[in-house]
């Protein structure tokens, strides 16, 4: 296992992934500061979701390493990923959805406990881990609303839920694909000022089509096209580059 | 009224050894002994998201080994008891490896390709199981050295294993561990990302299950005093199934109501009809067709209607 | 070396028989996503059709009756797709489980239509003398069956890969809700790759009549093999059916002839094998 001394979050390190004929990932490299707020963006079909799914485990690239915190990751299936400290969020809201609020988060918080195996006692028994769902749900603003069925919350608050449970494992990397769609003005607002609210432990990496909302939440950006890494850089750089434009208005 | 449940249930089964004949009470047995063979089942499918149509492995097997090991290798039946069980749970161990390659119908196809060869097995090897005959003349245990042999004292045994055996499966189903089983059967994409190892819960799941289908195949031979290859069938573990989404896959006590129905018909009819797989094969098609979630959450939902509108 | 040469030959008997069989649970699968648990009882509706019409009418023809048949169970499986299937669209497990019931159905049917007893299917005359091959006695019927398998096979081969009706089932395959968008009628697709698998299954049954016989069970002593079948060669695939047949006949026969007590077992360990190392199958694709 190659240890980095670099110090860098998460390096991908020239990552390919084709399917068939098509390839989906070429060569991408990407090196994120921990603390940093990177946005990934680029048009549809850019291979973006393909390399979050990549980093998460869902999907085993061809070639290419993948490191977080230095270890490597690459071959390690999604389970384990979480007990290094990665956690993601997805563009289809996955929730538990006949169960609480509270459920929810408190079967987020139990991921990385020893407790999962407890095969006698109730999560009820826990009394500190549901008191922590509930500490995350007030930090999310949904506490009222903790003993309510998802089925019964509206989408916007759904969103929020799914941060919450993402935020609640205190993961050291999380990854955001698209957190803000589907939402509405206020809504939007909200999880964007949950999501920079976020403390600097975590590393965040976001994949966003909605460029106003994002922009401002992004230090750092990186443009994809067919699944390869086009500018990457400062945000104020990469908005500025002719090649971003390219992309977006076409030549 | 969960309460006023609870003292109906406990009541109708204490009728049968206090007020019911030898016939009655022993149809009580059979229904305790499937009741046992369906919520094990019901592990898998109702709380595990996984569909089996090879459960009848368990039983059998189980069933099989206490027969041999009791009559022709001369074990004690505390001894005999304790093999049957581990060998089962072993073998639902190896199976689980197996199986979990596939999900949904490569699972559910790969389930029925074992407990087929099993059951081929328990025709063909006929110098071990003696094949098409059966193996007969078996005994009951006599645990603390009471008699099992009358009805009403086997009908109290079997009370007790099942009320054993519902409170475990109760107990596995409410813990921290049954929730992490629950959500992968519901999202098991989003429970990895979220540190939760999918295929171990599966398989712990698939083992325990294996394990109390076990037991009521323990109780099974008890019963009858005779194991034959039919048990082994996919008639038996359609039978269990049947029973599962009759009585309501999503609760606990719904799949021994199911396979409580499924009993009683199975012996009213053929009282009167030699034709059960033909009426098994038409309730299958009618409660999948009519009533896909079953009995008990239909009545459950009809009583919260009916209080909902007397308010 | 004659029980070599035999039983080699047995086994591709076997082989092609399970191939009629399976090539039909196989596009079943492939296209509808459905674990057709009937195939077996539409298999052996064919063997007792055979039993009762070739042995009724002197010599009606195995051919007739295998593609008459063919029909009829064709027409049944239509039936059913179109009264129950197509009501439980969204229900895969409710398919699977009413595909269990029809098979119980079916086989309590023939039970109390053609009673307990095995009924034995006459080899066609014209081909009962054997045929000698390179100084090799072997039985002509069981040459045919072979033949009627490939046969099978290549038709087959150029209905799905080279007509335009195959064209729209291998749409369908890849992508259902694609191939609806682009104007394919995929649920009258269903019903007649449904028709076209239980007919190839019935006509099998005949075919097999005189090798197999008729006998109440044999529904459930062909299921598990053409599972075993499509577990090992592939699910959806066409060639897996082929070459996983084979190689099952191939194993259960030369298995039951040298491990009688053993031969379930035998069959099971290759099953394990494929499951262990290549879960989809030797021809399947992942995710299938």
């Amino acid at each position: 296992m190659i240890v980095s001394t670099s110090g860098y979050a998460l390096e991908v390190v020239n990552l390919k992934k084709a399917f068939g004929g098509l390839a989906v990932t070429q060569n991408v490299s990407l090196s994120i500061r921990p603390g940093e707020r990177r946005l990934i963006i680029g048009p549809n079909g850019a291979g973006k979701t393909t390399l979050f799914n990549q980093i998460s485990g869902d999907l085993r690239p061809n070639s290419g390493a993948i490191r977080l915190f230095g270890s490597d990751i690459t071959h390690l299936p999604p389970y384990k990923r979480a007990h290094f400290g990665l956690s993601r969020t997805y563009q289809i809201i996955t929730l538990f959805a006949g169960d609480t609020l509270e459920h929810n988060v408190t079967l987020g918080l139990l991921g990385l406990r020893p407790a999962r195996w407890q095969m006698w006692r109730p999560l009820s028994f826990y009394g500190n881990m549901v008191a922590e769902a509930h500490r995350t749900l007030d930090a999310v603003g949904l506490l009222p609303l903790a003993t309510h069925p998802i089925s019964d919350i509206a989408y916007g608050e759904r969103r929020r839920v799914e941060l919450a449970m993402a935020l609640a494992q205190r993961p050291r990397v999380l990854l955001l694909d698209e957190p803000l769609a589907g939402l509405s003005n206020t809504e939007r607002s909200t999880v964007k000022s949950l999501i920079a609210s976020i403390p600097r432990e975590t590393t965040i990496i976001m994949i966003e089509h909605d460029m106003d909302t994002a922009l401002d939440l992004a230090e750092t950006v990186t443009l994809l096209n067919y699944g390869r890494v086009i500018v990457d850089g400062e945000r104020d750089a990469v908005i500025a580059d002719e090649r971003t434009r390219e992309v977006y208005l076409g030549t | 009224m969960k309460w006023i449940g609870i003292a109906l249930l406990a009541g109708s089964l204490l009728v049968p050894p206090l007020f019911a004949g030898d016939f009655y009470v022993n149809l009580a047995s059979q229904i305790l002994i499937a009741a046992i063979f369906a919520l094990s089942l019901n592990l898998l499918v109702g709380f595990g998201g996984m569909t089996s149509l090879g459960h009848a492995s368990y039983l059998g097997v189980a069933a099989y080994i206490c027969a041999l090991l009791t009559s022709r290798y001369g074990f004690g039946h505390g001894t005999a008891a304790l093999l049957s069980i581990a060998g089962t749970t072993a073998m639902a161990a190896f199976f689980g490896l197996i199986a979990l390659r596939a999900s949904g119908l490569g699972f559910l196809m790969i389930t029925l390709a074992l407990s087929q060869v099993l059951w081929g097995l328990a025709y063909r090897m006929s110098n071990v199981t003696n094949g098409d005959n059966g193996i007969a003349g078996l005994t009951r245990p006599a645990p603390f050295g009471i008699s099992l042999d009358s009805p009403i004292s086997f009908y109290w045994f079997a009370l007790i294993v099942a009320t054993f055996a519902f409170v475990m499966m109760t107990i596995f189903v409410s813990s921290a561990f049954g929730s992490s089983m629950k959500g992968v059967r519901d999202q098991p994409r989003r429970m990895a990302a979220l540190g939760f190892n999918p295929w171990l819960i599966r398989w712990i799941t698939f083992v325990y299950a294996g394990f109390w289908g076990g037991v009521s195949g323990l109780l099974y031979v008890y019963y009858h005093k005779y194991i034959h290859p039919t048990s082994l069938s996919t008639t038996s573990s359609a039978e269990a199934l049947l029973g599962v989404i009759a009585g309501g896959s999503g609760t606990l006590g719904g799949p021994a109501v199911g396979a409580a129905l499924v009993l009683l018909l199975k012996n009213y009819v053929s009282a009167y009809l030699e034709r059960w797989n033909m009426l098994l094969g038409l309730v299958f098609l009618f409660i999948v067709l009519v009533m896909p979630t079953g009995i008990v959450p239909g009545v459950s939902s009809l009583t919260a209607r009916l209080r909902g509108g007397s308010r | 070396m004659q029980f070599w040469i035999i039983q080699g030959l047995n086994s591709l008997s076997l082989g092609g028989l399970l191939f009629l069989l399976s090539s039909g649970f196989s596009l079943i699968f492939g296209l509808m996503r459905l674990a057709n648990l009937t195939h077996g009882a539409f298999f052996m509706l064919g063997t007792y059709f055979a039993a009762t019409a070739m042995r009724a009418h002197d010599g009606l023809n195995i051919w007739v009756a295998a593609v008459g048949a063919g029909i009829a169970v064709a027409v049944i499986g239509g039936l059913f797709e179109r009264l129950v299937l197509t009501r439980l669209k969204a229900n895969p497990l409710g398919q699977v489980l009413v595909t269990l019931g029809m098979s119980f159905i079916i086989s309590d049917a023939c039970l109390m239509f053609w009673g307990g007893d095995s009924i034995p299917v006459p080899t066609p005359q014209n081909l009962q003398s054997p045929t000698r091959v390179l100084g090799f006695v072997f039985p002509t019927y069981r040459l045919v069956l072979v033949g009627c398998a490939i046969a099978t096979a290549i038709l087959l081969y150029f209905l799905i890969e080279r007509t335009r009706l195959g064209a729209m089932i291998r749409a369908g395959v890849d992508d259902r809700q694609m191939a609806r968008a682009v104007g394919i009628p995929v649920s009258n697709l269903f019903t007649l790759v449904f028709c076209l698998g239980a007919g190839i299954a019935g006509a099998g049954g005949v075919l097999g009549g005189p090798i197999l016989s008729a006998y109440p069970g044999l529904d459930a002593d062909m299921l598990p093999l053409a599972l075993i079948v499509v577990i090992l060669g592939g699910i959806g695939s066409l060639l897996g059916a082929f070459v996983g047949s084979f190689i099952v006949g191939i194993i259960y026969t030369f298995g039951t002839a040298l491990f009688p007590e053993l031969a379930y077992i035998i069959l099971f360990l290759p099953m394990i094998f494929v499951i262990a190392f290549r879960p989809q199958g030797l021809f399947g694709r992942v995710g299938a």
